[in-house]
């Protein structure tokens, strides 16, 4: 595997900001009741994660140690204004189910994290890709939450009836936990233990 | 009246508990609730600096940024509502630094036992969310400060639990891919569905 390609796929089962790194969780939850609202949210935190760790990496040898967070604070929340921005402007039907989770983004861990212990040490080019990378890994959960929650809590995916629902005349009864935001927990439980299983090496002492 | 505002501080605990039905500060919620001291002084942070934010943005979002709040500097027509997300950080940041630096001098014992907890708030979701659903649910300044007092206790009342219930976790066996996040997550979803009891309640 490339040195590039590593830095941009590893993050997404070896290295899962989620699943290993207990970030970004909040968002990971609420919005995932549906695919079409994870999808949107997705983009938005490669859009953000990509950018700032760019921008952080080329401003790195210029900004003082101590004022270094405000300055990745202020980067960080005004790409998450444009993305909110855009959001509204383009989606806004999404942008009402997504409510206040866009702005989350900010205090979103993974965004800091990888701004403080990649694109600081990194050049631009590198840590561009690892935003994309991390973000990646975050799509994967999310995606992967949203379309169990979507596909046996209301049989459908993207909006599309997949499973004919008991209510229109079809066979299949929804399992309402499915929509609770309490599933999700289960969920992402689960997927740790799936990749835990295959990839021992993450097993935590209990 | 009064029954408004205990029916809303009762909701802001447990019927709409921030952390258990609304999913803010899950990665503090995740990573610092391990011991039930750590968890406690976490959630005591959390409460002072919600019920403080929390008030203070609200009063910020009305009369800066709210659209036509700025009538009085003859600018009635400016709507400055998409600054909010880069205000509010600031204005958590500042406080969080500012609260801080009183501890630190007034009350050194508390100052202590916090130690980097209270940086560490800054970045938690569930006070940037707290200010963002004040907006969203329209509270006025009143309102906004038992939001604020009754969500943080929501949350410290959700994360010593969590600890509690971690602290016990020690003597079972779990499956080993299981172990620490996995198990995790899935005992919180199992209080989030007990959570899910309190919900539709109304006083």
């Amino acid at each position: 595997m490339g040195k590039y390609s590593k830095i941009l796929f590893d993050p997404i089962l070896n290295n899962n900001p989620i699943a290993l790194g207990v970030l970004g969780i909040c968002s990971a939850l609420a919005v995932t009741s549906k695919m079409e609202t994870s999808v949107v949210m997705s983009l938005a935190v490669i859009f953000v994660l990509a950018f700032s760790n760019l921008s952080i990496s080329l401003i790195r040898n210029h900004v003082p140690t101590n004022i270094r967070i405000i300055v990745e604070m202020t980067i960080i929340a005004s790409l998450v204004i444009i993305a909110d921005e855009v959001i509204k402007a383009y989606l806004p039907e999404i942008s009402k189910q997504l409510s206040v989770y866009v702005g989350l983004i900010i205090t979103n861990c993974i965004i800091m994290g990888r701004a403080e212990a990649y694109a600081l040490q990194n050049p631009p080019w590198k840590s561009f890709l690892d935003g994309v990378g991390n973000g990646l890994g975050y799509t994967f959960i999310l995606i992967a939450v949203a379309f169990v929650r979507e596909l046996f809590g209301s049989g459908k995916i993207m909006g599309f009836s997949i499973f004919h629902l008991k209510t229109e005349g079809g066979w299949y009864s929804p399992n309402g936990m499915l929509l609770t935001p309490a599933s999700a927990f289960f969920l992402i439980g689960f997927i740790i233990w799936i990749i835990r299983t295959f990839r021992k090496e993450q097993v935590e002492e209990a | 009246m009064l029954e408004h505002y205990i029916s809303l501080f009762v909701k802001s605990i447990f019927v709409e508990n921030i952390a258990l039905a609304l999913f803010l500060g899950m990665c503090t919620f995740l990573a610092v609730s391990k011991r039930v001291e750590t968890a406690t002084g976490l959630g005591i942070a959390v409460v002072v600096v919600q019920a403080i934010t929390v008030p203070v943005n609200n009063l910020i979002f009305h009369n800066l940024l709210k659209e036509g709040s700025l009538g009085w500097l003859g600018l009635g027509k400016v709507d400055l509502t998409f600054l909010r997300l880069i205000t509010f950080i600031g204005v958590i940041a500042a406080m969080v630094h500012i609260l801080e630096m009183i501890l630190d001098k007034f009350f050194p014992k508390l100052y202590n036992a916090l130690g980097i907890f209270l940086p560490l708030i800054t970045v938690n979701c569930a006070i940037l969310g707290g200010a963002l659903f004040m907006v969203q649910f329209e509270y006025d300044f009143v309102e906004s400060v038992i939001f604020g007092f009754g969500s943080g206790i929501g949350w410290a009342l959700a994360i010593i639990a969590l600890a509690g219930i971690r602290e016990r976790l020690k003597y079972s066996n779990v499956p080993e891919g299981l172990r620490g996040l996995g198990i995790t997550f899935i005992m919180v979803g199992l209080m989030a569905m007990a959570f899910m009891i309190f919900s539709g309640i109304q006083l």
